[in-house]
């Protein structure tokens, strides 16, 4: 019987996951899909929010502050891309003054470092692209940018290098009550646990209502985005927000950490939790909305479209505590949740301690984490590393620049990629302007290679995604 | 320090070096990031290669065997399987393979020939799903013709470039069904021969002004949403066509793959995506110069080897003669022509003639293409029968005329008849 059984391995479960591997504890991770952060935690903004959204005295306020300290100092540990450019809420009108006003005093009282008023010459002095018609703004100097899949990503493989049993492909189908414990069965197998902890993301009710009456809902609600070349990773330097309406924090325009642009997102409630399909009305609005913060930006280079569902629930505040005797919710994670992460898994390990679990620390624990990234070393680290393996010297991903050592290395790691998607996480590999034009039959290649299966089984992402269909008539290779 | 290093060892470099050769250069060293030389040729295993330059139909891999015969014995290096990472200004190129791990070569001349890329389904934001099954018609052809894999059973092509068009007649012949050719514009991107011996022949139809509006399917593609649009390209609710199918491959454009040139400060055109040249195909850095499909994208690779000849022979002379001289005027576009190549013109480095290349942005039927200068004066007029935004335009312009113009430019026009004052 394990101590623990986190069902869903998104940045909250991840985030879980590395907390409760600290403790002498027997901690097991359901996810059904075959690589972690494959829901919500792929496709969203990918922002450290500072924290002055929440209404204060919330649970979400309380998290979000904390995590954002805590992110820093976890992607620092764990060398998860993350950088903290700080971020605007524009105003347009008197309204929206009034609106950054309000969110000005709530970060105070949230506890938010730094937060400024800035008038217009203020503004345009820090991000000259913004429109002509911003007439103020909140500056937000520790909102921050991440890699939000390499976070969950490194969090889980730590949490598995200290001893996490992670089970991929393993969708819940029932949960039963035995004495002290759970019995949760997936479609592969059956396990037993003290605890259940339910970080099931827009699938959260669906586990609750298995174990437990009915306690909440979600309402999924879809944002699309567009990503933009490098070209354009440079049209603003902080994060750009404007003013949060009823339905979110509206369209935003922000550089990632990988250099590109990022624009979005659209708000709209759908029935599937799992149709992330763009629609043509839907980018049209992120575009037109962002060319109101920022009307310079280049929709033609436009790279990637893609679209996340926010696991949003029919209460206001997270839904994050004990539903019932062993067993805990972590639910109705919208956003701040991937800011909030790693303090909702402190907040949650601790309430769980003060209950079923008894927290101590294990005397080793291992708590860094390092890869190679080519493309950011120095001459003389680059030429070392080929002269120690030559396949560092060869570059298969040009967009990104991306070696067939990095690709090969990120397959042997605690948690390896099992697709072409899985290896674009883990290095960036098929992330660039191309998009795995060039490199995806070569990636394809060398994870057939590495994997010792036929290229037809390599996956594009989940499972059942084939790439491969047939062999040609001439079957096998025609050429080299 | 190298005379003249050559980046891309695809159909133009092979051409650029070999004529650089030629010319009386002697240390030349050609830099590829694949396995082989020959660039995207080698995936190209049909026929209709080389009726202009060797006028016999070859396929693509014999094209470049062609070349990469010549190379035997002429003394030109090649580094094969070696990354360019960055060029500087100073004509530094710096490179990483698995031999020789990360090295900083300097050169006399460097010359661009990183072919392009094709357009992505991001960036022409096809909405819907996203599914695997999706796949750039290049990425599906060399799957087919030099993995030998097929990526799918029933397809509905997007966008009607020569690479799609190709690929329908390769995926019928391997027993797939090609359901149909979807293209936004009201014409073909591509050349009349291939939309008939690729779809006509094989009764594969093809939807002008029609576009993908939606595709489904979780793990795989299953449905994709095919709908008319009206003359600003939108979609015309109620017109839409649903087809079963696993695979869409996309024929959408290509795009001149410069990153190395704008990390080197070239001044590119936004027109081309490819660097702004003079007549020599020399680009803004002087001693760099540039030619194939990373200057523009051309339909046939005999014309690529004809404008790499020259760029290679350029780079000679600008190493045994030094650098070219003269002041340069522009060429501008006007009417339906939509860039040109070159953009810029040195008379006093051009010989006889100067090659002018460009494309029209619509289908224009019995028509003209003229030269004017800046005064409006009339330098020189070529008629047409037809002139078609898939297939390149070229017209030789006697120096005589250019020395005729008045003021820093001359325009290139093309427009019909009825327009023609």
């Amino acid at each position: 019987m394990y101590d623990c059984l986190i069902i869903g391995c998104g940045i909250t479960g991840a985030a879980l996951a590395y907390e409760l591997s600290r403790y002498e504890l027997s901690v097991a991770v359901l996810e059904k899909e075959n690589d972690v952060a494959d829901g919500t935690t792929k496709a969203n903004s990918a922002i450290i929010h500072a924290g002055y959204d929440p209404k204060p005295g919330t649970l979400m306020a309380r998290l979000n502050v904390e995590g954002a300290a805590l992110a820093k100092e976890i992607c620092q540990k764990l060398d998860v891309p993350f950088q903290q450019i700080g971020s605007l809420v524009l105003a347009f009108d008197e309204a929206d003054q009034k609106t950054i006003e309000k969110l000005y005093r709530q970060g105070k009282e949230n506890g938010v470092p730094g937060l400024e008023l800035l008038d217009r010459e203020a503004v345009r002095s820090l991000e000259p692209n913004l429109s002509e018609e911003v007439v103020a703004a909140l500056y937000a100097p520790s909102a921050g940018i991440v890699s939000p899949w390499e976070y969950a990503l490194a969090m889980i493989e730590t949490a598995v290098k200290n001893g996490v049993k992670l089970y991929r492909e393993n969708r819940v189908e029932s949960i039963e009550r035995l004495s002290g414990g759970w019995r949760v069965t997936t479609n592969a197998g059956s396990y037993d646990t003290r605890t259940i902890f339910n970080a099931a993301g827009v699938h959260a009710a669906d586990i609750h209502n298995l174990a437990l009456p009915e306690g909440f809902q979600i309402l999924p609600d879809r944002g699309q985005y567009y990503l933009l070349d490098k070209s354009e990773g440079t049209r603003v330097g902080h994060v750009i927000f404007q003013c949060p309406t009823k339905v979110g924090k509206g369209v935003l325009v922000s550089p990632t950490v990988h250099g590109n642009l990022i624009v979005g997102p659209n708000a709209e409630e759908i029935e599937d939790g799992e149709d992330t399909a763009t629609t043509g009305s839907g980018l049209e609005f992120v575009k037109k909305m962002a060319m109101r913060s920022v009307p310079s930006v280049q929709f033609r280079d436009s790279i990637r479209n893609f679209a996340g569902v926010r696991a949003v629930s029919d209460q206001e505040d997270f839904i994050i505590g004990r539903a019932s005797e062993g067993f805990y919710d972590l639910a109705g994670i919208k956003s701040p949740g991937l800011t909030a992460a790693p303090a909702t898994a402190k907040y949650i390990a601790q309430l769980a301690g003060q209950n079923e679990l008894t927290l101590k620390e294990k005397k080793e624990f291992t708590d860094s984490r390092r890869r190679v990234r080519f493309n950011e070393l120095s001459t003389e680290e680059k030429n070392a590393l080929i002269r120690e393996d030559p396949r560092y010297g060869r570059v298969i991903c040009r967009c990104e620049t991306v070696t067939e050592g990095e690709i090969v290395a990120s397959l042997h790691t605690p948690v390896p990629p099992c697709s072409v998607d899985g290896v674009k996480r883990r290095v960036n590999a098929g992330m660039g302007r191309c998009q795995g034009g060039f490199c995806g039959p070569r990636v394809l290649e060398i994870i057939a290679r590495e994997m010792g299966i036929s290229p037809k089984e390599v996956l594009q992402d989940k499972a059942g995604s084939y790439i491969l269909m047939d062999e040609t008539k001439t079957g096998g290779k025609n050429h080299g | 320090m190298v005379d003249l290093i050559v980046i891309g060892g695809g159909p133009a470099g092979l051409a650029a070096a070999l004529a650089a050769h030629e010319q009386g250069l002697s240390d030349i060293l050609i830099i590829e990031r694949d396995r082989e030389l020959g660039g995207i040729l080698n995936q190209c295993i049909h026929n209709g290669f080389g009726l202009h330059y060797f006028k016999e139909e070859l396929t693509g891999p014999e094209y470049a065997g062609r070349f990469i015969e010549k190379l035997e014995g002429s003394g030109i290096r090649v580094q094969l399987d070696t990354m360019v990472l960055d060029i500087t200004p100073e004509r530094e190129v710096h490179v990483v393979s698995r031999e020789k791990g990360y090295e900083v070569l300097q050169a006399k001349t460097v010359l661009l020939s990183m072919g392009c890329r094709e357009r992505t389904r991001g960036a022409i934001a096809i909405p819907g799903a996203r599914p695997a099954g999706i796949y750039t018609a290049g990425a599906a052809q060399r799957y087919a013709n030099m993995e030998g894999y097929m990526v799918g059973r029933r397809v509905v092509i997007l966008g009607s470039g020569d690479i799609g068009l190709i690929m329908a007649r390769r995926m019928t012949l391997e027993g797939a069904k090609v359901l149909a050719c979807v293209e936004l514009m009201p014409y073909s991107g591509g050349l009349n021969r291939n939309i008939v011996q690729c779809l006509q022949d094989y009764d594969i139809p093809l939807y002008l002004s029609h576009t993908i509006i939606d595709i489904r399917g979780r793990e795989r593609v299953e449905q994709v949403v095919v709908a008319k649009v009206d003359e600003n390209r939108r979609p015309v609710p109620g017109t839409e066509m649903t087809f079963d199918c696993d695979t869409i491959l996309l024929s959408v454009g290509l795009i001149p793959e410069n990153e190395l040139s704008k990390r080197a400060g070239i001044i590119l055109d936004r027109r081309t995506n490819g660097a702004v040249v003079y007549e020599n195909m020399e680009t803004s850095l002087p001693g760099v110069f540039a030619c194939g499909n990373v200057v523009h994208v051309h339909d046939l690779v005999d014309f690529v080897t004809a404008e790499s000849q020259r760029a290679g022979a350029a780079a000679a002379r600008h190493v045994l003669e030094g650098p070219a001289k003269g002041e340069a005027i522009d060429v501008k576009t006007g009417g339906a022509a939509s860039y040109t190549v070159p953009q810029k013109l040195r008379p006093e480095n051009i010989g006889k003639t100067v090659d002018i290349f460009f494309r029209v942005n619509r289908i224009l039927g019995e028509s003209a293409i003229r030269v004017e200068d800046e005064a409006g004066n009339l330098l020189a007029r070529y008629p047409r029968e037809r002139m078609a935004p898939g297939e390149m335009e070229h017209f030789l312009l006697p120096k005589v005329l250019l020395e005729k113009a008045q003021g820093r430019s001359i325009t290139v026009i093309a427009e019909e008849n009825e327009a023609v004052k």
